[in-house]
């Protein structure tokens, strides 16, 4: 049963992978669809590193930018038929760049995890990010290079023009690539980088090498980031230094970190909320950033263990089949919680706009007029006002849904 | 040659003093709370948005007082409703909250102030050359950063080895149950280090944002840079940060100002490479293209090699 049960899972991730695109056709949906299998497989390696073994990185992006540089640089090739094979395999090539990379940085730097490491990281992914730039001739300076997919022998008579193409391979390579990050975890290396992640004294003791063990799972890690900058490559046919920088490293943080750190499952909610985010709320407001960083910063707060760690919080209530009495408690906090949210939004968005007219959900505000500030001001503070009132019949309702009944109750 | 040198080891001082404003503000904060702040820079550019904005209004010696004091109470109410809370969930949690926070602060000074760069201006009356040395002015200004970044130094110095409060700070960053069992509010202290440390940062960003432009980047250029010098100085170590801050800010003012680079090497061992070569690049590269670069690569070296730094004694 327990077979079963783990397989339907894998097998309705590959379901949802190979139907999405039918749901979901626009041009625009194809493209999300597209960063999402990307950020997928990207924010997974991270966290192998951080989530598994505890080391915190701000420089992944060097192992995703440099696989996705050389995935490039084989795109050319190719095209230049200096080298003949099929440009499905370039999301490989990206792979093995981010092995090596991980091979020769991992060497030095998994020695300590902690601050050490960190600040290794952070160098690292200085050092390569401005070094990209003087290198222009193999980097391409500030703009990047471009690469066209198109050429080389055809794929069983794909040949990989059109978007939803891509996107089918992506999602092989994302499935394959899940399954094996998953596989890892499984694997005596993978128990061991959480055992080193909790105490690596402990793990030295019973005669395992801590920086061993954190040196495999970040060449694991590397590897992964670096098949994630293949397919990044192969999606958009050219990459820039930022995709090596500190922008993108910091964004596979919040992927990970919003996703939820302790889980398998976590980065895959991060990566696809992220990505949505990215995608769609810079079309409503230029000011996303702002809201992504202040949800940011709320779920490091409140949720330390991500969506997906607030998601299993409920797996006591689940088993227990007490799940129901939580609805009415959470409909009461979450609608003056939500009424607080789209009022303070509203305010945000009223004082960056300079239109006669603002319009917000159907409505059409005149952000000019005292009345309508009173108003939003009015709704902030009562809706944060009733938030907090709630928050205690939210606590006693999750109390009793989560109390173990006694013992003696179960005997009898 | 020699005047070269000369007005490079100023630059690199007034830098390196700077950098030490902030550097002094984070290693302290992370002798106390083992935390890195990350949004230690940000701070840094709050300070000199702020000064901009008193000094439209007011004038810049307002600016000069008032907005490092807002800043260091932006930075104490951080730390007691953020980073306390935060706090239980470990030190990677920590970090991470302090990156967000250096990412949020960026966005609100560009929702706030807009993308555009700031004509922060310092005063008329600092605007004149403080002496002139083979024909080239050193501006009174930089003389006065130069005199803020040692006066605070000292002040520092003093504060936190002859006073009763340093006494008290001191004891908390090691025995901090000790101090609250005599009777110290140790969580206070923490604040305050917090608070009094981000107000270093504002007052820095006060005097650069007229020299180095008030733009939303600012923190960015200085941030990772500040970061460089904590840790190669020694995590927790006041002095450590000092020689780093100076060794840094001169070994980049060098290699800015000097002009030599791999062909000039080249030359000298008596060989020579073709333009067309694939590694035209790296034969071509000056001293000065890689000045950028010299922190980080600095950075890597102490750490594989020396992971407590110059000073440091804290190992982990």
């Amino acid at each position: 049963m327990g077979l079963i049960k783990k397989l339907s899972v894998w097998i309705g991730y590959l379901v949802a992978l190979l139907v999405a695109p039918l749901f979901f056709d626009s041009i625009l949906a194809i493209s999300i669809l597209n960063q999402m299998t990307i950020a997928i497989i990207f924010a997974l390696s991270y966290n192998m590193l951080l989530g598994q073994g505890g080391m915190l990185s701000f420089g992944h992006a060097v192992y995703f930018g440099l696989g996705g540089f050389l995935a490039v640089h084989a795109l050319i090739l190719i095209e230049h038929e200096t080298v003949f094979f099929s440009i499905t395999f370039i999301p490989a090539i990206g792979g093995i760049i981010g092995l090596l990379a991980a091979v020769f940085i991992g060497s030095f730097s998994t020695r300590k995890a902690g601050t050490v490491f960190a600040m290794i990281s952070l160098g690292i992914g200085e050092l390569v990010a401005s070094s990209s730039l003087i290198f222009s001739d193999f980097f391409g300076g500030e703009a990047g290079i471009s690469g066209d997919r198109t050429f080389g022998p055809l794929f069983f008579g794909f040949d990989f023009a059109q978007n939803i193409e891509i996107y089918y391979l992506s999602a092989v390579w994302v499935f394959i690539a899940t399954i094996f990050m998953y596989l890892f975890t499984q694997t005596p290396a993978g128990r061991m980088a959480n055992a080193v992640r909790e105490n690596p004294e402990r793990a030295e003791f019973i005669g395992y090498s801590a920086r061993k063990v954190r040196f495999i799972s970040f060449c694991a890690s590397g590897l992964f980031a670096g098949i994630a900058g293949g397919l990044f490559a192969l999606n958009y046919e050219f990459i820039t230094e930022e995709n090596l920088n500190a922008i993108t490293s910091g964004r596979v943080l919040l992927m990970a970190y919003i996703g939820g750190l302790g889980y398998f499952i976590g980065p895959i909610i991060g990566a696809v909320i992220l990505t949505l985010m990215n995608s769609l709320l810079s079309n409503y407001s230029e000011l996303w950033m702002l809201y992504l960083g202040i949800m940011f910063l709320l779920t490091v707060m409140f949720l330390p263990k991500g969506f997906a760690g607030f998601i299993m919080m409920h797996q006591t209530a689940w088993v227990k089949g007490s799940l129901k009495q939580l609805a009415v408690p959470y409909l009461i906090t979450g609608i003056p919680a939500l009424l607080f949210s789209t009022a303070c939004v509203a305010i945000i968005e009223m004082s960056a706009s300079e239109e006669e007219v603002f319009h917000y959900l159907g409505m059409e505000l005149n952000p000019h007029s005292i009345f309508t500030w009173v108003i939003a001001i009015i709704i902030v503070v009562a809706s944060f006002y009733a938030t907090r009132r709630s928050l205690l019949q939210l606590a006693n309702a999750w109390e009793s849904a989560n109390e173990i009944p006694d013992s003696k109750d179960s005997e009898s | 040659m020699l005047e070269v040198f000369i007005f490079a080891t100023l630059n690199g001082l007034v830098t390196g003093l700077l950098l030490f404003m902030l550097a002094s503000g984070l290693t302290l904060i992370f002798s106390m709370m083992g935390v890195l702040n990350f949004a230690h820079a940000s701070f840094y550019m709050l300070g000199a948005y702020f000064a901009f904005s008193i000094s439209q209004y007011i004038g810049f010696w307002a600016g000069l007082i008032f907005a490092p004091l807002i800043v260091g109470v932006l930075g104490a109410l951080v730390e007691r409703y953020g980073l306390r809370r935060v706090h239980k969930s470990g030190h990677v949690a920590e970090l991470v909250f302090t990156f967000g926070l250096a990412f949020l602060i960026e966005e609100i000074i560009q929702f706030v102030w807009g993308r555009d760069t700031k004509n922060y201006q310092y005063p008329d009356l600092l605007d004149f050359p403080l002496f002139t040395l083979f024909g080239q002015e050193f501006s009174a200004y930089r003389g006065f950063m130069i005199a803020i970044s040692i006066g605070i130094f000292i002040c520092l110095y003093r504060v936190l080895t002859k006073s009763r409060i340093g006494i008290i700070i001191q004891a908390a960053i090691t025995h901090p149950n000790t101090v609250a069992n005599l009777g110290h509010n140790v969580p206070l202290v923490f604040m305050g280090v917090f608070g009094v440390g981000t107000a270093l940062a504002g007052l820095a960003g006060v005097i650069a944002g007229p020299v180095l432009t008030t733009f939303p980047g600012m923190a960015a250029v200085l941030g990772s840079i500040v970061f460089v010098i904590v840790v190669i100085g020694g995590l927790g170590s006041l002095a450590g940060a000092f020689i780093a801050s100076l060794l840094i800010g001169l070994l980049q003012s060098y290699a800015i100002a000097s002009d030599v680079g791999m062909a000039d090497f080249l030359n000298l061992i008596g060989v020579s490479f073709e333009r067309s070569h694939p590694l035209n690049d790296l034969w071509t590269l000056t001293l000065p293209q890689v000045a950028p670069i010299l922190p980080y690569l600095l950075l890597v070296l102490v750490l594989v090699f020396r992971p407590t730094g110059l000073l440091g004694k804290r190992e982990e």
